[in-house]
């Protein structure tokens, strides 16, 4: 990948800034995505946790929805967490009637299947391809109900999926970017070519600066 | 796939990550105020991240009088049977026995109110205590700590709810947020001094000292009833948008709920703003703070 590459964070609503830190952190050109001028603009997409309904509705009243389809449709990476994955999913269970999803990965989301804030969790994964396990954030979290064949199930809690990738597309029913790690945002990056594998781990050789 | 047959893993619950969490996916939304479940179906249609479940909105508080108190369980459990979006409720200050009985019916945040009667003139909830999130309202930086010190998982501003006037909201936020600008500013010896003048604690002075921001996400409230109000104080550092009396006491609150909850989005965009502006009816009409018998922002302590 030559050049340089812009990643946009959807900031309709949500904890699109803990996102959009994280990947700065990482080195990589971030911004916010709330027109559809700014979704033309970037190469991939982080669609980050909050009430995927109101996402939704806003990406109705903002003619965004077709625009963002289209570039899905295309093969644009995209990075989807908890309310982002449900927006991700090719069908939405315990959803509204009018609330869209993009499919952008074969799987089927039930919304809050985890129960309300009072069974919101936290819990040690084991990841597919990580050394170490990955601290999980669950929030009123999605339940994977079911994914398609060639659907990758990278980690999973209690025998249901609660990572997921399918070519470009990743994504979480919890939340990578509360709990500090930028392990699974750099796995994203890398796996969709806009990140050299050799930069992994590597936030200390920073090559092209060195004098 | 590798091995992934753990029989069953250890989940925690109610820890502070998991409780400030839904705060931070609350941000840049609406949480609107319903009666309801009528109101509370207007709501989540309108685009609301959450609903804020109470027996009178605060203008009604005021006209009527009386003490307030938590609402009916029925009339919350109505709410919680149409809404698939956070439903929050109210507990008086210091009444933590309202408070637990909130927690037993499942509400997702709890709103430790002044907009109620305060319980206890003294003493706050501890809400360390509970499994579930408080928010807890501020009207400056001190008192801000004071609640995140009891285990308050969101901040929001005061302003003077039931008014529909935003001066006392931005009276707050400049309040708490022009503070925290300054403790950047002071030396390691100043945040004593700044600890004591707020009587916050010292660590969670030096924290703010640190990053610039205060650890919980910070809300505003009290007096939004436009657009133009709700991108006022987000544009002063406020992350969300409580909205109480402002949408259903006015004239077109489908029109209104819908409109903030756009706002609350382009808060930037003027352009955006005006668009969603117009053809509104009129907001609600609104009270000048020196008409006011009781000024609700004045309980807590």
């Amino acid at each position: 990948m030559t050049g340089s590459v812009t990643v946009g964070v959807l900031a309709l609503q949500g904890a699109f800034a803990a996102h959009l830190s994280i990947l700065r952190d990482l080195g990589v050109e971030a911004c916010e995505v709330k027109t559809n001028e700014q979704l033309a603009s970037v190469d991939a997409l982080v669609i980050p946790g909050g009430e995927s309904t109101t996402m939704s509705m806003l990406l109705v009243k903002g003619d965004m929805l077709d625009p963002l389809r289209q570039r899905v449709d295309d093969g644009m990476p995209v990075f989807g967490t908890c309310a982002g994955m449900i927006l991700c999913s090719e069908r939405i269970e315990d959803g509204r009637a009018d609330q869209h999803c993009l499919s952008a990965i074969p799987i089927v989301s039930r919304r809050n299947g985890y129960g309300r804030q009072i069974d919101s969790f936290e819990a040690e994964l084991d990841v597919t391809g990580l050394d170490e396990p990955f601290h999980g954030v669950f929030i009123r979290a999605p339940v994977v109900d079911s994914v398609g064949d060639d659907v990758t199930v990278l980690a999973a809690v209690d025998g249901q999926p609660v990572l997921c990738s399918h070519g470009p597309v990743t994504v979480a029913s919890f939340h990578p970017e509360l709990s500090g790690d930028p392990r699974l945002h750099r796995r994203w990056l890398i796996d969709a070519g806009l990140l050299p594998e050799g930069l992994a781990e590597a936030s200390d050789e920073t090559a092209e600066v060195t004098p | 796939m590798t091995d992934q047959s753990h029989s069953s893993q250890e989940r925690s619950t109610g820890s502070p990550l998991v409780k400030r969490g839904l705060a931070e996916m609350l941000k840049g939304g609406v949480i609107m105020d319903v009666v309801n479940p009528e109101q509370a179906r207007i709501a989540e249609d309108a685009g609301a991240v959450a609903v804020m479940a109470l027996e009178r909105v605060p203008s009604d508080i005021r006209k009527e009088g009386g003490v307030s108190r938590m609402s009916d369980p029925e009339m919350i459990q109505g709410i919680q049977a149409v809404c698939s979006i956070p439903v929050m409720a109210k507990a008086r200050i210091g009444h933590f026995a309202e408070a637990q009985i909130l927690q037993s019916l499942g509400v997702d945040y709890i709103d430790e109110s002044e907009v109620l009667t305060p319980a206890d003139e003294t003493h706050h909830i501890d809400k360390f205590a509970f499994g579930v999130p408080f928010v807890c309202g501020a009207t400056n930086l001190g008192e801000a700590l004071r609640r995140i010190s009891e285990g308050a998982c969101m901040i929001r501003s005061k302003g003077e709810a039931g008014t529909g006037n935003v001066v006392e909201a931005v009276r707050h936020i400049r309040s708490i947020n022009g503070d925290i600008r300054k403790i950047t500013q002071a030396d390691s010896a100043e945040l004593f001094e700044w600890a004591k003048q707020l009587r916050a604690p010292l660590p969670l002075i030096q924290e703010i000292a640190e990053t610039g921001e205060l650890p919980v996400p910070v809300f505003c409230a009290g007096g939004i009833a436009t657009p133009a109000d709700a991108s006022l104080v987000m544009q002063l550092g406020a992350q969300a948008v409580f909205v109480g009396s402002g949408i259903f006491k006015s004239d077109e609150p489908v029109k209104m709920a819908n409109a903030i909850v756009e706002a609350a989005t382009h808060y930037q965009d003027p352009q955006i703003l005006a668009k969603v502006s117009t053809g509104l009816g009129d907001a609600m009409k609104g009270l000048e703070m020196a008409t006011l018998e009781t000024k609700l922002a004045e309980r807590g302590w």
